[in-house]
């Protein structure tokens, strides 16, 4: 479904991404783990270039996404994200928020698109904040209205970056809650995240990035339990 | 003591208001002063739209000429730039006075206004048109709907500002033989010889035109936070 080949950024001189190549199937769950600054987030980006790459190619069902040409924003509706810092839009209300892109770009019309948010929010636990404004929101409550916001869309696949590190720890537990639905209804996703029992229970394959490659790539038993790479064992030590 | 200080006072409200109906220079002064402010607003409003959207853009031919705009405006005064443009670009025209220092003021202002609006869309977090942008939504519309009206609010209060300040330049209009609120008070004192009544009389329209403008605006603004 989405194809990475030999993906290289460089901002200025600093080379974030050396040669990433991979392949994403449907339905399939990977978590992207690593430490700070290993290009865990830049890889998820370039998936819906909202960073463009140095070179390399990503393809999202075969049709090359860094050809000139193509037609990015029709792309990108196929591709939902969410974002550390939530980013909902803090001049309108949860229900314009999740309406917004459905109305202008399916040409959905208002009453469908609310219908459909209505639905969306009871997915994600949050039945009756349908009027409210972001700011009135705590902030598992915001993510779990993002997460709403790019389903509406109806995307093939989902990027979720660090969705939870910017959150108190007792809203951690409803955001991945909300995420481990979407996993059970076969939902593809890609989630760099630093919850390593998430990934361990959700994911279906673990890619363990370091200094902008994937420096390991297996099933989550035995990536974390019979790490082969010296730097994988090096993290896991640190952070388990 | 206090009888002479009031018969004082009604004398000089006599001569400088009443004698030769004179208040009607300050009335037909405040009208041409308001004519440019207004004028002057609308038209530096655009400029500075323009030049600001300019400054934000990949081009960088389009960028460097509205950041040199912004730098040879700021860096000369006002009432130099009403002379050139009065004297030197329009010279030849035969065109309005009211028009001529109306565009004036407004490239002025235009400077001002353009690095209000730039500052207010750069004070928009990177991550609403990141969140946008991943939705589908083109630039445009990610401007239209996200940017724009979240940077409304970052710039409305300078914007009045701006306004203000115009309002109170307008006072140089004098210069290119526009008979404005200053100048009324100026052709006043010629013929009454006061020392400062005029100019008492014309700073208080002044002052109270200004503090209904701030009244508007704190209005505005509370309207606006309403959505918050």
């Amino acid at each position: 479904m989405i194809k990475v080949v030999d993906l290289y950024k460089s901002f200025g001189t600093l080379e974030v991404l050396r040669g990433v190549s991979n392949e994403i199937h449907k339905g399939e769950v990977v978590c992207v783990i690593g430490p700070s600054g290993s290009g865990k987030s830049t890889f998820l980006r370039c998936l819906n270039l909202l960073e463009e790459p140095t070179s390399g190619e990503v393809f999202i069902d075969g049709v090359s996404l860094t050809e000139h040409g193509k037609d990015i924003n029709k792309l990108r509706q196929k591709v939902g994200m969410v974002f550390q810092q939530f980013n909902l839009f803090p001049h309108m209300n949860v229900m314009e928020n999740i309406t917004l892109a459905p109305v202008k770009l399916k040409g959905m019309s208002k009453e469908e698109a609310s219908e459909k948010a209505v639905m969306l929010l009871r997915k994600v636990g949050l039945p009756d904040k349908d009027y409210e404004y972001p700011n009135k929101l705590s902030g598992g409550q915001k993510q779990r209205v993002a997460i709403a916001r790019a389903l509406a869309m109806d995307p093939e696949i989902m990027l979720f970056d660090e969705p939870t590190s910017a959150l108190d720890p007792e809203m951690v537990g409803e955001v991945l809650s909300a995420m481990k639905q979407l996993v059970v209804e076969g939902m593809t996703m890609v989630v760099v995240t630093h919850e390593m029992g998430f990934a361990r229970e959700v994911g279906d394959r673990i890619l363990f990035m370091d200094e902008g490659i994937i420096a390991e790539e297996n099933s989550p038993e035995e990536l974390f339990n019979n790490p082969k790479n010296e730097r994988t064992r090096s993290f896991l030590s640190k952070v388990l | 003591m206090i009888m002479k200080i009031i018969g004082k006072l009604s004398d000089e409200i006599f001569f400088n208001l009443i004698r030769e109906n004179r208040y009607l220079h300050f009335v037909k002064g405040l009208g041409i002063s308001i004519q440019l402010t207004f004028y002057a607003a609308l038209i530096g409003g655009a400029i500075g739209l323009l030049i600001a959207l300019a400054r934000l853009t990949n081009n960088k031919v389009l960028s460097y000429f509205a950041s040199k705009y912004v730098d040879i405006i700021r860096g000369t005064p006002v009432v130099v730039q009403l002379l050139i443009i009065y004297f030197a670009v329009f010279a030849s025209v035969n065109m309005h006075r009211v028009a001529v220092a109306s565009i004036a003021f407004g490239i002025n202002s235009g400077a001002y206004v353009a690095e209000l609006i730039r500052a207010g869309i750069q004070a928009v977090d990177k991550g609403q048109m990141e969140a946008a942008r991943s939705l589908g939504l083109s630039y445009s519309q990610s401007m239209y709907h996200i940017i724009i009206p979240q940077a409304i609010k970052n710039i409305l209060p300078g914007m009045g500002n701006e306004v203000i300040s115009l309002w109170k330049e307008t006072a140089i209009a004098g210069f290119i033989g526009l008979e404005d609120l200053m100048r009324g008070a100026e052709i006043v004192r010629g013929r009454t010889f006061s020392n400062y009544t005029p100019y008492l009389v014309i700073a208080l329209i002044y002052f109270y035109i200004t503090v209904m403008m701030t009244a508007a605006l704190g209005k505005m603004e509370r309207g606006m936070r309403k959505s918050d």
